[in-house]
């Protein structure tokens, strides 16, 4: 039987889900073939397909180091940016128990670090969840009143959030963290290859596949000075900090990502940024009963979300999926999760009819010219099976 | 992960850590002009139920939606918010959900 040629619509998808994962970097892809050749063997052991097995991971670490402004032995490679910041928010409360129990964090912050806090409080810890105001940005006189409490061990903040692109006040936080001598754990999963880590953190983590490296990758960098003891038994890897065998081509792959993204940033960053504002300044034109939300300024240069009144954010989704467009959406009032988003909760936005556009690098104009041709009609014609004219 | 309560007459402005609605106590729920039965209703339903019927009461006067969808909780109040309708309280049910009170201001 004769191949038939996929369906054009397959062929014409437009991603624009960077925020949940961006593309491999080409330049990832070229990294990651040679290192699957040059960086199998194990680096841990010592004769030479292993030393220079070592040698590329140590090239690696001190690539990202540069990049994130760390030293390189501050930095460890993980296997996710999840596992990241677990370990990160919970071996900073191990190696801080002496001097309390209390655990701060922006109500907005990842699921990770959420998860991670009700981890700390099943096993006796306290956690505070500071708020956010309608933009998504955190609180910074409450948090800075929070983690001057007397017990407190840490406090999480995100560069930015995942799911409005609003950034947060993390140099504000950084030194109200400062003054009250408590560590800060900044999540900088969104931002990092794409904005400056801002300074002032203690414990950083993030995530290659969102920056154009390969899945499977971790970044945790912990401070010289701050007090941060494993949650996992220990073995010789990552200078005893994270257990099991590294994946040595992922990692090289991951640090050539970044170090191109990087580089790229200063002509793709406002690129994006101006094909955002197209979309914020568009979409409230096109579609009625429409708010965009997260901050239009102070925000990561590539998400842009908005929530349609009297639409159902799953069939939104579906129909621009059968018109060509991988989008997600930050709320879920889905089959698989019957809460809404926690973050457009905590912010008091619509949950319903919540689309998060987020652009990879390299994307068209005319995606984006397409995608607010196809909108209005889809929005409209939901709202109609829904008895809303 | 947080329970959600109502905030108690709370204005819809303040948003607070959600661990500060647990703390507050809810108040007897006062009259309404229109009772809207949202329950067991998914979101944006009971939205539309509302936009549908605020003009039934008069300038000024109140309706309650009855709604257990979580997401009622936040975007009923986003709704007046984007609206100009005030929300003004979010009470208990004693079979769970909430009685979520609108102002027709215009």
């Amino acid at each position: 039987m004769p191949l038939r040629a996929a369906p054009v619509s397959v062929l014409t998808v437009a991603y624009l889900d960077a925020a949940s994962t961006e593309p491999l970097h080409p330049a990832a892809r070229e990294a990651l073939m040679t290192a699957l050749d040059a960086g199998w063997a194990d680096p841990a052991r010592l004769y030479g397909t292993a030393r220079r097995a070592q040698m590329l991971l140590d090239q690696a670490r001190a690539e990202v180091a540069e990049i994130i402004g760390a030293r390189a032995d501050e930095v460890s490679f993980t296997s996710s940016g999840t596992q990241a910041v677990h370990s990160g928010v919970l071996g900073t409360l191990r190696g801080r128990r002496r001097s309390g129990h209390r655990l701060v964090v922006n109500a907005v912050e990842h699921s990770s670090v959420l998860n991670a806090a009700s981890v700390h409080e099943r096993d006796g810890g306290e956690v505070e969840t500071v708020g956010v105001d309608l933009t998504g940005r955190a609180d910074t006189a409450a948090f800075a009143e929070a983690v001057s409490r007397p017990g407190t061990a840490l406090a999480c903040l995100q560069t930015a959030n995942h799911e409005v692109g609003t950034l947060q006040p993390v140099e504000e936080v950084a030194d109200a963290c400062a003054a009250a001598g408590v560590p800060l754990l900044v999540d900088a999963a969104q931002s990092a290859g794409r904005l400056p880590i801002p300074p002032g953190w203690s414990v950083l983590a993030a995530s290659a596949h969102k920056w154009g490296g390969p899945a499977g990758v971790g970044v945790l960098a912990v401070r010289k000075g701050t007090r941060w003891r494993s949650p996992y038994p220990e073995d010789e890897r990552e200078r005893r900090r994270f257990p099991g065998f590294e994946n040595v081509p992922a990692i090289v792959a991951a640090a050539a990502a970044l170090r191109a993204r990087a580089a790229e940033e200063a002509a793709e960053g406002p690129r994006l940024s101006a094909l955002v504002d197209r979309i914020r300044r568009e979409v409230p034109r096109l579609v009625p009963d429409v708010e965009v939300i997260g901050d239009p300024v102070a925000r990561l240069p590539h998400i842009v979300t908005f929530s349609c009144l009297y639409v159902e954010g799953e069939a939104l989704l579906t129909e621009l999926d059968k018109s060509g467009f991988a989008i997600s959406s930050g709320s879920s009032c889905t089959a698989s999760t019957l809460r809404p988003s926690h973050v457009l909760e905590a912010m008091g936005v619509l949950t319903h009819g919540n689309v998060r556009v987020s652009l990879p690098r390299g994307v068209s104009e005319g995606d984006v010219d397409r995608f607010l041709a196809v909108l209005p009609d889809i929005v409209r014609r939901i709202r109609a099976s829904l008895g809303v004219h | 992960m947080w329970r959600r309560r109502s905030s108690g007459g709370a204005s819809a402005e303040t948003r607070e850590a959600p661990e500060a609605r647990e703390t507050q106590q809810t108040p007897a729920e006062p009259q309404s002009d229109l009772t809207i039965d949202a329950l067991g209703r998914k979101c944006p339903i009971p939205i539309i139920m509302l936009a549908e019927q605020i003009n039934v009461v008069p300038l000024g006067g109140v309706v309650a939606v009855h709604a257990d969808d979580p997401a009622a909780f936040t975007d009923i109040p986003a709704w007046c918010r984007l609206k100009s309708h005030g929300h003004v309280a979010t009470y208990d049910l004693p079979r769970g959900g909430w009685s979520i009170h609108v102002r027709r201001n215009y």
